[in-house]
């Protein structure tokens, strides 16, 4: 490739992508030569420019036609558009969450937060646009390498270290895991692209392969599932969750979890979609029962193991895990609303979880302790706050007039289907979904039920009550009006294009 | 397009708001707020009462708009799932919508005198109500479930916040009961919705009864969702054994809620049985009719039988009101138009009766810090009027002909004799366990010697007598004139009879 093929690319479509790197890459600098005392909030106000710029450039590329770069190495179509536009929200919010995190005795090293969280977000955004197994595992190691130091980031604090080593150490054997898997794969049509790959499995040749087919699927998709953290793979999830500073747990339950979402949905459905399952049946069909049993174990689990919980952020932690299982229900029967419920279900939890771990960070940072008795007495202490925290709560829990409602009422449309309907996966959602009512409403009953502890009033800060309003505001108007949201995704995004290469454009 | 019933719905709001602009120790305007906020739907309600035609079998008011839509792309083409925003009334959802407001405003009342009443409460109790309204004015399954849920949460608030000493329990079975009823109930509207591609009621009954429904719904899959209705609505109704909810809920819940709650909220469950159950599946209820026909006369034994040992006022009225809904079980069991009219007569004045019942509780545990019935006696002597008033209740609650109660028992059996006369029966001996509890609860308290404590108890006040007073109007009324009733659900009973004859 020499150089004048590679300047008249059209490397326009990857403005938000390079957005992000230079933001990252001039923050890295300037943390370098700032001065050692000079505070690095404003790098967060710079990054979180960033991340408005990489909005604007995703807006403008709305209209924008399918085009790829590299044979489909790199796409700009309509499900990278619109998982790329949740990412960068939910990275948007965590800065400012991040902007009043307060550091301690580890204040340096705000700075690194900063360039590490934009990387991981260019890991994710590579993720959600890439249909070849290279570039996806790379935008993979960055997001995943890049939280591994985030998680890490109390140098000084105990459990900070623990939570970073684990994420380490579980995280690398993941990591072997899906390449493994992928290696089946290659070896089997001697192709990355997920299109040709697709294309490649469809021939009679591989018919008497089936057997290796299937294994590749199961331990690529195991490997992947870590990122998710749903069962049996979501063991690190809760010591992560509550060993990292609370804006890197709010990125790793939303941002990365919904990137881990965009790339499995991606992989799965290109690869898999026509492959020959082991006597007859295609493969996605002959897997429903694993994938079935997988999540409603996540749901089981993570809603039964939370029960026990009395620390906040591991109560979240299996929370998220329980949400993961929600999610994994559509890719169970893949339906034709598969796309638009899991994303308005990634967008709902967006903004809910967000929001929640605001509020639980404002009140952790006041009570100085994670235990779920320092939301006692919260409504007489801050009322405003209390709401909120409750409004994600009953949104979290799937009750009516919330956008988590609406995102599950979605995911049930999905299991039970004209075409095939899973009840007992319908049964395992709303019988977890209400076992959830106990320790969510045991959060709100501390809230309203409990006198307080101290009788200090809380002083709000002015970034954590743009998040809390900001998402409170979203989570209930999706919840109220969803029509909106799927408007403008069926408007927005084409999705017809998902399985069409550039060649049969 | 006339949006008088949206306005009707959300009407409570004007008075969220007002309260929550209010100041937290400003506590008399708040409460004026409050009780407003109950006025106003009572005055819509009132006027789209008197723009209602009975002689119409149609839905009115109805109110139509574009909600959610989720497009699919299949194999053949495209296709659009609509949930669209749909609000009507018909003779029944407006009896309960009238009950609900009216109920509403007096327990409102009630609560004045609630010392810890404060704006959250307001805020919450006018949360309820806008829920209870919209489960009676959706027509379709999702605002339907939406309004239920709705309903759920405030109750929980003030259960858990502003009951009786072991008031988080209560609050806590309370959301766990009812969240596993509403479980089971999205799942079947669900399975229905996408059986059939509407939740319309309308259309969902009109497709169900088409020879296309039962290709799209096998009569397996039919009998499946109707024995999930059973369930989902018996949690709320309450049917035996799923009751235990209600009872903690009745025991510790403030008056003013109890109120609501056992006069309006039981009721949803009814009328998702009638709507729903019997609306969309005919065929199939007919098939069940016994076993319903049986739990009810479970429902009303059991709870007569252990209200007689009861010595916890409320609680002798927690258990009456399992044995009441009891009678509406049998009343829809019977099938027949004596018996659903029964049914329906039931939940009105079940509704005002006991709305009635424990306010007067309410008044006597405000004075005596106390609803045992041991610590009462001669109360005649220290306040006559809530004497009288609680024995009339009383008297109408064991269905002394001339009131309420008598008109429901006496149709509801009619029914049943009718078609089961074996069960009815059975059941009938119900009515003589009714007597005997009633007459020992408020006997009790009424007569005897009078305790030193009492004679200084004042009378109703003013502004407790508005309630006493208008819901024994109230009962008494529909006892003598039941005519007031069944004109406006002549249209609905002749639908639903229709179906059943197939």
């Amino acid at each position: 490739m020499d150089l004048q093929t590679l300047t008249s690319m059209n490397w326009g479509i990857m403005a938000p992508e390079f957005t992000v790197l230079g933001t990252a890459l001039l923050l890295s600098l300037l943390d370098l030569f700032m001065p050692r005392q000079k505070s690095r909030r404003m790098l967060g106000i710079l990054s979180a420019g960033g991340i408005v710029l990489a909005l604007v450039f995703l807006f403008l590329q709305f209209s924008h036609e399918l085009a790829s770069l590299f044979h489909d190495m790199y796409r700009l179509d309509s499900f990278s558009k619109a998982f790329k536009l949740i990412l960068l929200l939910g990275t948007g919010l965590i800065l400012i969450l991040a902007y009043d995190y307060k550091m301690d005795r580890e204040e340096e090293y705000r700075g690194e937060f900063y360039y590490l969280l934009l990387t991981a977000l260019l890991g994710g955004l590579i993720m959600a646009s890439s249909a070849d197994m290279i570039t996806l595992f790379i935008g993979l190691e960055l997001l995943s390498l890049s939280s591994y130091v985030m998680a890490g980031l109390r140098k000084r604090d105990k459990e900070s270290n623990e939570a970073s080593f684990k994420y380490v150490v579980t995280g690398g054997i993941s990591t072997a895991i899906t390449l493994f898997g992928m290696s089946y794969i290659f070896g089997l049509t001697g192709e990355t692209n997920l299109y040709a790959i697709g294309a490649a499995l469809q021939d009679t040749s591989i018919l008497q392969n089936q057997f290796l087919i299937a294994f590749a699927f199961f331990i690529t998709f195991a490997g992947l599932t870590f990122k998710i953290a749903s069962a049996p793979f979501h063991m690190w999830a809760p010591d992560v969750y509550q060993g990292s500073p609370l804006p890197v747990t709010a990125f790793l339950s939303v941002v990365s979890k919904t990137a881990g979402f965009a790339l499995i949905l991606r992989f799965f459905l290109l690869v898999f979609n026509s492959a020959p399952g082991i006597k007859g049946d295609p493969l996605l069909f002959q897997v429903q029962p694993y994938l079935a049993f997988l999540a409603g174990a996540t749901m089981i689990v993570g809603n039964l193991v939370a029960l026990r919980q009395r620390n906040i952020k591991r109560l979240f932690a299996y929370s998220s895990v329980a949400q993961a299982g929600y999610i994994l229900v559509p890719f169970v029967s893949v339906s034709a609303m598969l796309f638009e419920t899991t994303w308005f279900y990634l967008l709902a939890y967006l903004f809910m979880n967000i929001g929640a771990f605001a509020v639980i960070q404002e009140v952790t940072a006041q009570s100085k302790t994670q235990d779920i008795s320092g939301f006692a007495g919260l409504f007489q202490r801050s009322p405003w706050l209390a709401v909120a925290m409750t409004i994600f709560i009953l949104s979290l829990a799937g009750i009516p007039a919330t956008a988590g409602f609406i995102g599950k009422f979605g995911i049930f449309m999905n299991a039970l289907g004209a075409s095939q309907s899973h009840y007992i996966l319908a049964a395992i959602l709303v019988g977890t979904t209400v076992i959830s009512y106990f320790y969510y409403f045991n959060i709100i009953g501390q809230m309203f039920f409990r006198p307080k502890h101290d009788k200090e009033k809380l002083h709000h800060k002015k970034g954590l009550l743009l998040v809390t309003v900001v998402c409170a505001a979203a989570t209930v108007l999706l919840g109220i009006l969803p029509g909106t949201a799927l408007h403008f995704f069926y408007e927005q995004f084409q999705l017809s294009d998902f399985f069409q290469t550039m060649e049969q454009k | 397009m006339n949006h008088l019933l949206s306005l009707l719905v959300f009407s409570p709001l004007a008075g969220i708001l007002a309260v929550s602009f209010l100041s937290w120790e400003n506590e008399r305007a708040i409460r004026l707020a409050g009780l407003f906020g109950t006025l106003l739907p009572l005055l819509i309600v009132l006027i789209a009462a008197a723009g209602f035609q009975s002689s119409v079998s149609d839905l009115q008011m109805t109110e139509q708009a574009n909600w959610i839509s989720y497009t699919l792309e299949g194999l053949n083409g495209r296709m659009q799932l609509n949930i669209d925003y749909e609000l009507g009334v018909n003779g029944l959802s407006l009896v309960l919508l009238i009950l609900t407001s009216v109920v509403s405003v007096l327990a409102a009342l009630a609560s004045w005198n609630m010392k810890n009443a404060s704006k959250s409460y307001f805020i919450f109790f006018l949360i309820l109500e806008l829920g209870m309204l919209g489960v009676f004015a959706s027509q379709n399954l999702f605002l339907f479930f939406i309004f239920f849920e709705i309903t759920l949460i405030p109750m929980f608030f003030l259960i858990g916040k502003w009951g009786y000493a072991d008031r988080e329990k209560a609050a806590y079975s309370f959301l766990i009961y009812n969240g596993i009823g509403s479980a089971i109930l999205l799942i079947v509207f669900v399975a229905l919705f996408m059986k059939t591609g509407t939740m319309n009621y309308v259309e969902l009954a009109k497709i169900l009864a088409s020879p296309d429904g039962a290709g799209a719904a096998g009569s397996t899959f039919r009998l499946t969702v109707l024995i999930s209705l059973l369930i989902a609505f018996g949690i709320k109704l309450p049917i035996f054994p799923l009751h235990t909810w209600m009872l903690r809920v009745h025991v510790q819940a403030p008056p003013p809620v109890v109120m609501l709650h056992s006069g309006i909220l039981l009721k949803i469950g009814a009328y998702g049985l009638f709507t729903f159950g019997m609306g969309f599946f005919p065929e199939e209820f007919k098939k069940l009719g016994v076993l319903i026909a049986v739990l009810g006369v479970i429902n009303l034994l059991y709870g007569a039988f252990l209200a007689i040992v009861q010595t916890d006022l409320k609680k002798v009225l927690a258990y009456s009101s399992v044995s009441h809904m009891g009678i509406v079980l049998i009343g829809l069991a019977a099938m027949n138009e004596a018996g659903v009219k029964g049914a329906i007569f039931q939940l009105v004045s079940h509704g005002l009766i006991s709305a009635l019942l424990f306010f007067l509780i309410g008044v006597l545990y405000e004075r005596s810090g106390s609803s045992d019935i041991q610590d009462f006696g001669g109360l005649a002597a220290a306040m006559p009027i809530t004497a009288g008033v609680l024995l009339a209740g009383g008297l109408a609650s064991l269905g002394l002909p001339g009131m309420s109660g008598f008109i429901s028992e006496f149709l509801a059996f009619v029914g049943l004799f009718e078609t089961m006369p074996v069960i009815a029966a059975v059941g009938a001996l119900g009515i003589i366990l009714t007597a005997v509890y009633i007459l020992r609860a408020v006997l009790a308290v009424t007569f005897g010697p009078q305790k030193e404590a009492h004679s200084a108890f004042k009378d109703l006040t003013v502004l407790e007598k508005i309630p006493a007073f208008v819901l024994l109007a109230l009962v008494l009324f529909i006892g003598v004139y039941p005519e007031i009733l069944s004109k406006s659900l002549t249209a609905v009973l002749d639908t639903i009879l229709l179906g059943l004859r197939g």
